[in-house]
């Protein structure tokens, strides 16, 4: 507890786009009750602070702790230990440090195939092949940047963390939902879920709440949005648009079928799937509308790019993990 | 998990120990892996002795879960679980790790033989810690029967039903019941007139109060699970009305149409546009061949119709389906005859006097063209001389590796004949004599001494091309006389084939609709081969004749009794228990994707529409488990493969090695 008697909260900011700061911000007047319940006391995005100030913090003595962002490299890697340490509950926050997110697409390359193409391909102007350093010598002293890893990990590869809130980003009412119910506990009204639980979603996927209808599922073919415009009464996937939603944990209430366009994942895997991914391609697989090999090699054709598409945010924590280098 | 497991690492004689080091396999499986209270090797597990010793360790150490290293589930998987639950400990905590199928069978270098077998035992005691008590369903048996193919096989299983009680759907695709028997002129060992043994049975088959006789049909398609199977037929239209017919063959008589008829005649006699097969033939009614009927070719002719004193002829008489509910099947579709085209140097379908064996039946047959003369092409001239080459198209890695098992029997039965009949000099050319059945050699020292000529040796060529005087307008057979070491052409009228049995073309159709499996070569695969002969690996579905393989009608007729004995044993029982793995869908989970909804293979899952989820029925559910790794949403879950079973058994068999090439446990990354 501070000197002001609230409980502390922290926030931070790794491998990520930054989305998830702005959800957390997106929950309106919500946020007020943030800095009503809590005493705010490291967010990056949000006041200064320093480093060895969080250093500096007794172990355990901060309450809440959201960590957005996957682990890409030792600095990620630093503070996530740090605060784990100082939190009694970490929270993996959005689908980047929930399974890796769109940066652990980066798991498909292997580090010096990504230094490459940053600073060696045609479009970059690097006549003298210029590489990063990790450390550089001044009169000074010596300075560090962060060492970046070969792959991408989700925070729960790095550290335990007691609680998952999925989406990219989490939706504000979800986040809103969850600040509500961390403040009930605080004050004995109402008790957290068991450690290591998904909090901010539900317990079917995406298509339970998705309003469309759906009739038994046989794909002949499958199109893309770029060139045709689904109906919006009927099951995306039954048009040929290959919908995540069936693979998806639900909580969003279905905000992208609902917006006509199909879900790409972002909650993340069912309750106590291992792998969305896998998940996605055996359904996909196993509904197309064909015997004849040739055939059925022509129908998954029109599948374009399936790493990115079934793995778009969960290669990290995926069985793969990453591509073999 | 506080879980007390017993490991059991059998020996199997030599066949595990052989190559296996099983003594340090069980030591080390007791000092390295998780929860294991004991480890023991012994020679035979599945023995009495074996089996008393789990139940022991069990009741003396308070075992809560057992994992026995030996052969393959399918052979002793039910006999542990049963020594369990013997010891009072549920069946389902027990696992079986195969070590001698998928080791020591397939292995030759012992190191590697013995880390593999530790492993995949690590992965056994990993899996069985998570596994559930689980408890049998129990379902009510359907005593009607479907017997497919009315071979000899088909009609004996039929009839043993039949008289016990139960109502029997003998489908047949032929227009008469019968199969290849009915073409037979005699049988051997015992010469008797096949007809004379057949008909009457045939004739019960056909009146009995408890078989439907559904000829001209053909199954369409099989839902369900032992005991209650849902058949449904497709009876192809006869284009005759059954109950108007009389079976007086007027019809028969006036039908200008003739045809070659190259099923029941083998292609050595005729038939009408509308007939039955033989006069014997089971159903009576005849059935009308569209494809050569006058009328359906060219609208006119009608003259069955105008005949037929009762009116029974429908040319309007479309294909009607049926659906049967059985509790059992036994399919009996028997086998085709190898095409002895297939051998070009032998001739047949070039050289008119080289026949088939089965056309030699017909020729010889006194219901058959030629009355029972055995003649020439030409319709008259007797052979004064006949070849016999045995094994065509069997024992031959080309064609058919396996011995026909009746072609030595059948050459020999041949032989006589011909002797009998023309008193020709006859030839048989053969690679071993193979007569193991009862009196069967008896009935080749007959054969030898009516004074047939044994050549030893595959003949290499019949030809028609003379090369010395005396081979003039004969048909010569070259071939290496091996007793004698020298080459010998051997000049005769008339050469008969004897073809090999092969399975059905259709068998790994017919197989797959029933949901049972064919051999590389075709042949239908038995639960097990000396064990389990008519029983398959789908319960509720049994194998009897030659479909199963090739044999002789005496064997034939054992596996048609038998197939009946173990349908009429089920009946008996009125309940079956159903192994309790199958799978669920945990509602709260399930979306209504409906991803699953179009393909379970027994149609087991629907869905409820006001609740828009998706239910499994579990009497109908096999456990087959293509619905488990189909639904995305993770809400179906295969009991005693769930997810986290079979991630720990994964996890159990990897290891890595360090850098002396020794196991290492690996360092599991947090999931
Ligand atoms: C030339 C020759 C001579 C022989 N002589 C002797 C002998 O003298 N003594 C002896 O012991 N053995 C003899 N045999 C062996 C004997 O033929 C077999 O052992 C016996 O006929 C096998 O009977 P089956 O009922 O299994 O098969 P089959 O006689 O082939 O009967 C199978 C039946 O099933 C029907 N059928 C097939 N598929 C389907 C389907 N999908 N749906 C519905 N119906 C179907 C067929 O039309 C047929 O009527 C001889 C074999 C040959 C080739
Ligand atoms: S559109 Fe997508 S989310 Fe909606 S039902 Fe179809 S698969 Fe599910
Ligand atoms: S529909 Fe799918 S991609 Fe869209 S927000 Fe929901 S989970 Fe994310
Ligand atoms: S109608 Fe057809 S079956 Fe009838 S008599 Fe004429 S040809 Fe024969
Ligand atoms: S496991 Fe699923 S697909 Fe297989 S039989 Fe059962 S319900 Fe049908
Ligand atoms: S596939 Fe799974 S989620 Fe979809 S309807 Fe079937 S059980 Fe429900």
């Amino acid at each position: 507890m501070s000197k002001n008697g609230k409980p502390k909260f922290a926030m931070y900011w790794a491998a990520a786009c930054g989305g998830c700061e702005i959800a957390v911000l997106n929950i309106n007047e919500g946020i007020l009750d943030v800095d009503a319940n809590f005493d705010v006391v490291f967010w990056p995005v949000a006041m200064d602070a320093k480093y060895k100030d969080v250093e500096a913090m007794p172990d355990k003595s901060i309450t809440l702790t959201l960590f957005n962002g996957a682990i890409r490299n030792d600095e990620n890697a630093h503070i996530a230990q740090m605060l784990r340490a100082k939190s009694q509950v970490l929270v993996a926050f959005g689908a980047c440090a929930c399974e890796g997110g769109i940066p652990g697409l980066g798991n498909l390359s292997s580090k010096q195939q990504i230094l490459d193409t940053a600073f060696s391909t045609i479009s970059t102007d690097n006549p003298k092949e210029l590489r990063p350093q990790t450390t550089f010598k001044m009169p000074e002293g010596a300075l560090h940047i962060p060492t970046m890893y070969e792959t991408v990990k989700s925070l729960d590869q790095v550290v335990p963390v007691d609680y998952y809130i999925p989406g990219c980003p989490p939706e504000s009412n979800q986040i809103a939902a969850v600040v509500g119910l961390v403040i009930k506990a605080l004050k004995g009204e109402a008790q957290l879920p068991p450690a290591g639980a998904v909090i901010g979603a539900s317990q079917s996927t995406v298509c339970d709440e998705c309003k469309r209808t759906r009739g038994e599922k046989t794909i002949t073919q499958f199109t893309r949005m770029a060139t045709f415009q689904p109906r919006e009464d009927q099951c995306l996937l039954e048009q040929g648009i290959l919908c995540s939603g069936m693979a998806t944990r639900s909580g969003c209430d279905a905000r992208c079928p609902v917006a006509n366009m199909p879900c790409v994942g972002c909650y993340g895997p069912a309750p106590d799937v291992i792998d969305q991914g896998a998940r996605m391609m055996s359904a996909v697989a196993s509904v197309v509308d064909s015997k004849d090999p040739a055939e059925i090699e022509k129908i998954m054709r029109g599948v374009v790019d399936p790493t990115g598409t079934f793995y778009r945010f969960g290669m990290p924590r995926s069985l793969m993990r990453h591509a073999k280098g | 998990m506080g879980e007390k497991i017993g490991v059991y690492v059998c020996h199997c004689g030599s066949n595990i120990a052989g190559v296996v080091d099983v003594v340090g396999v069980a030591k080390w499986a007791e000092e390295n892996l998780p929860n294991v209270r004991v480890a023991r090797d012994y020679k035979f597990m599945c023995s009495s002795l074996g089996q008393e010793m789990i139940e022991k360790d069990v009741k003396d150490l308070g075992l809560t879960r057992v994992v026995v290293a030996a052969c393959s589930p399918h052979l002793h998987e039910a006999t542990f679980r049963n020594a369990c639950k013997r010891a009072g400990l549920n069946p389902y905590l027990f696992e079986m790790v195969s070590i001698r199928e998928q080791v020591s069978w397939v292995t030759k270098d012992k190191t590697v033989a013995t880390e593999k077998s530790k492993m995949l035992i690590s992965g056994g005691v990993r899996r069985v810690v998570h596994h559930q008590p689980l408890e049998p369903l129990f379902v009510d048996i359907n005593p009607n029967v479907l017997v497919v193919g009315g071979g000899i096989a088909g009609i004996q299983a039929a009839l043993e039903i039949a008289d016990q009680g139960s109502h029997v759907y003998l489908v047949e695709r032929e227009p008469s019941i019968g199969g290849h028997m009915a073409q037979f002129d005699k049988t051997f060992p015992t010469l008797d007139c096949a007809a004379c043994i057949l008909t009457p049975k045939m004739f019960t088959a056909g009146n009995h109060p408890n078989i439907t006789l559904l000829t001209w049909s053909e199954v369409e398609k099989v839902d369900g699970f032992i005991g209650n199977f849902t058949v449904q037929i497709r009876q192809k239209a006869r284009k005759v009305i059954a109950d108007k017919c009389t079976g007086c063959g007027v019809c028969e008589e006036k039908c200008p149409k003739k045809v070659i008829d190259h099923m029941f005649e083998a292609g050595m006699g005729t038939r009408k546009a509308i007939y039955t097969p033989f006069p014997q033939a089971v159903p009576k009614y005849p059935v009308i061949d569209v494809e050569n009927c006058i009328y359906y070719q060219r609208g006119t002719c009608k003259a069955c119709e105008k005949f037929c004193p009762t009116g029974a002829i429908d040319f309007d008489q479309k294909d009607e389906m049926m659906t049967v509910q059985v509790g059992n099947v036994i399919l009996a579709t028997g086998y085709e005859l190898f095409d002895a085209r297939r051998v070009p140097q032998y001739g047949y379908g070039r050289l008119a006097n080289v026949v088939t064996n089965l056309e030699f039946e017909r020729l010889s047959n006194t219901a058959g063209p030629t009355s029972g003369k055995i003649v020439l092409r030409d319709g008259v001239t007797a052979p004064q001389t006949v070849g016999i080459i045995h094994c065509v198209g069997s024992r031959d890695i080309k064609y058919n590796v396996d011995c026909s098992a009746i072609c030595c029997m059948q050459s020999l039965k041949f032989a006589h004949l011909v002797k009998e009949k023309t008193g020709a000099k006859v030839y048989n050319f053969y690679i071993d004599i193979r007569t193991p059945g009862k009196t069967y050699d008896e009935f080749y020292r007959r054969i030898l001494d009516e004074g047939v000529h044994f050549i030893r040796g595959k003949v290499a060529e019949v030809t028609d091309a003379p090369r010395f005087p005396g081979e003039e307008g004969k048909l010569v057979i070259q071939v290496e006389d091996t007793l004698a070491g020298r080459q010998l052409r051997v000049p005769v009228d008339m050469v008969v084939l004897s073809a090999a049995m092969q399975p059905r073309v259709d068998s790994k159709e017919v197989g797959q609709k029933f949901g049972i499996s064919c051999s590389a070569n075709g042949w239908f695969i038995e639960r097990h081969p000396k064990l389990d002969p008519v029983a398959t690996m789908t319960e509720g579905i049994f194998i009897a004749g030659v479909c199963q393989g090739p044999k002789d009608i005496p064997a034939t007729v054992s596996q048609g009794a038998a197939a009946a004995a173990r349908v009429l044993g089920l009946i008996g029982q009125k309940q079956v228990t159903l192994e309790p793995v199958r799978a669920s869908i945990t509602q709260d989970n399930c979306s209504g994707c409906r991803i699953c909804n179009n393909l379970c293979p027994f149609n087991a899952i629907t869905f409820i529409e006001d609740r828009a989820v998706s239910d499994i029925n579990p009497a109908l559910c096999q456990g087959c488990g293509t619905c488990v790794s189909a639904c995305p949403a993770g809400a179906i879950t295969g009991s005693h493969f769930t997810n986290q079973q079979i991630m720990a058994q994964i996890e159990g068999v990897l290891f890595d090695l360090n850098v002396q090439g020794a196991r290492e446990e690996m360092e599991r990354v947090p999931a």
